[in-house]
């Protein structure tokens, strides 16, 4: 709290109740929504209209739009939940837990348009629709460590239980995330090596490159969208006997 | 040296409670050797093939084996009551947990090292390589026993954990099976190991530095639900 300046700290402070994240996030989601159509759009126009086709993979390269935005937001939200998971058993915040969880099915059908995107990408490449590549076996283990802390929450009944024994396991998985990467692509080169025949990295274009930033920063976007959304719910569900949302259910639904 | 009576009183109770229901200890061998003997059965029973499939086939039935043996880790403790107790006393957790871990994998992970030698010539491989599977099961087993603690400590509060522990182990599990399989094939073909090893001998203290903490944590967690 020495460097943060207070305003910030108390920003932070309020955020953790969860009658002002309602309120707040109300507001600022028709803001999110404007900024991600506006990114998507010109993201897209980028890259599937202005950028010119790739000298070897033709027009097909366009996927990589979509794709490595997602196969960006699937690590990057593993880290989210896991950072959240730790402020939810440190200091017991139940916003941190409601995020961390929020995060958890954004973050696991990210993992899945990656791998999805990653397939119907390899089959004009690489003439298949699965390679044993080490991106594409870690992006799949990332998967299954998804849908472990989703079903390990499914199935514990109380909630804030089911919350601190995700969050333990989201950061178990961080830790291990590194060394399973690391290991499968020793695994990988070991194994087949060559035959995956990569592009290798060809310095990509400022053309191609722009729209993909873009594209990352809208997938980014998308993210708090969905992330907010699947919260208010979750907060609801959770809070669903203290007063402010009794009283929210009184003024919108006039029950 | 009170703490590692504690530890030492520990292991001594587990491995008296284990005598006491044999059948805990040979039921993973038992599934060891099993799954083992299923391989040739459907991929038929070229030599060349298993040969060649050999430590892919130990590794990944050790993995089973190992993972289903975890419920046994927690269970009957906690559902006799002697779980609370063991938390409730005045010693560090990770410390008791890491003796309960230690029990246990000394009944359910030794085991299958002393019947894998049999089950490697079964699968025909070459004697070179038999040294080094002992090695990699030696490393590798306690850090299945390990990490799987993290799991079971978290799902053995629930009625159903079964399937759910298996989700939750077994990607962990990925690294382990990577090291150790690939090194038993090198030494089959006659190649150097050490880095593998080495690698696995990191992976081990690794994990017996870090995994009590979470185990203990779940445990408490698990307790209070």
């Amino acid at each position: 709290m020495f460097l943060v300046p207070d305003p910030v700290v108390r920003f932070f402070h309020r955020m953790a109740s969860p009658p002002h994240f309602y309120a707040f996030s109300e507001r600022l989601m028709p803001w999110l929504v404007v900024i991600f159509l506006l990114l998507t759009v010109t993201g897209l126009y980028g890259g599937l209209y202005l950028a010119p086709p790739d000298y070897q993979q033709g027009d097909s390269y366009r996927i990589i739009y979509i794709h490595v935005p997602a196969a960006w937001m699937s690590l990057f939200i593993y880290v989210v939940m896991a950072i959240a998971g730790a402020i939810g058993l440190i200091w017991r915040i139940k916003l941190a837990e409601v995020v961390m969880i929020s995060s958890a099915s954004v973050g696991a059908s990210f993992t899945f348009i990656a791998l999805v995107t990653g397939s119907l990408w390899g089959k004009p490449m690489w003439g298949t629709w699965w390679v044993w590549d080490a991106r594409l076996t870690s992006e799949l283990i990332l998967l299954f460590l998804y849908l472990g802390v989703i079903g390990l929450y499914g199935a514990i009944d109380d909630k804030r239980t089911a919350s601190k024994a995700v969050a333990i396991l989201a950061l178990v998985g961080v830790v291990n995330i590194p060394i399973i990467h690391y290991s499968v692509e020793w695994w990988n080169t070991l194994h087949q090596g060559p035959t995956v025949a990569k592009v290798g990295k060809p310095s990509i274009h400022l053309s191609m490159l722009t729209p993909l930033l873009l594209m990352a920063l809208a997938f980014k976007v998308y993210y708090a969208i969905a992330l907010i959304l699947q919260a208010r719910v979750e907060l609801l569900q959770r809070e669903r006997n203290s007063q402010w949302v009794k009283v929210k259910a009184t003024e919108e639904g006039g029950l | 040296m009170a703490l590692f009576d504690a530890f030492s009183a520990i292991v001594r109770r587990d491995l008296v409670l284990a005598m006491r229901r044999r059948s805990e200890i040979a039921n993973p061998v038992l599934f060891f050797i099993l799954v083992i003997t299923l391989f040739p059965l459907g991929i038929g029973a070229q030599p060349k093939l298993l040969q060649a499939i050999a430590p892919g086939i130990i590794w990944v039935s050790a993995l089973l084996a190992t993972m289903l043996s975890l419920d046994s880790l927690f269970r009957s403790d906690f559902d006799d009551g002697s779980l609370e107790q063991i938390l409730l006393s005045p010693y560090p957790t990770s410390i008791l947990v890491l003796g309960k871990i230690t029990a246990h994998w000394l009944t359910t992970g030794l085991p299958l090292l002393i019947v894998a030698p049999l089950l490697a010539v079964f699968l025909g491989m070459p004697n070179q390589s038999l040294s080094i599977l002992l090695i990699t099961l030696l490393l590798g087993t306690p850090i299945l026993s390990l990490i799987g603690a993290v799991g079971v400590a978290l799902t053995v509060g629930l009625r159903r954990g079964g399937m759910i522990l298996s989700l939750l182990v077994l990607p962990l599990y990925v690294p382990v099976l990577i090291f150790a399989s690939n090194a038993v094939e090198m030494a089959s073909t006659g190649l150097p190991v050490t880095a593998q090893i080495n690698i696995l001998i990191s992976m081990l203290l690794m994990a017996l530095v870090l995994a009590p903490w979470p185990t203990a944590a779940a445990l408490k967690m698990s307790i209070n639900s």
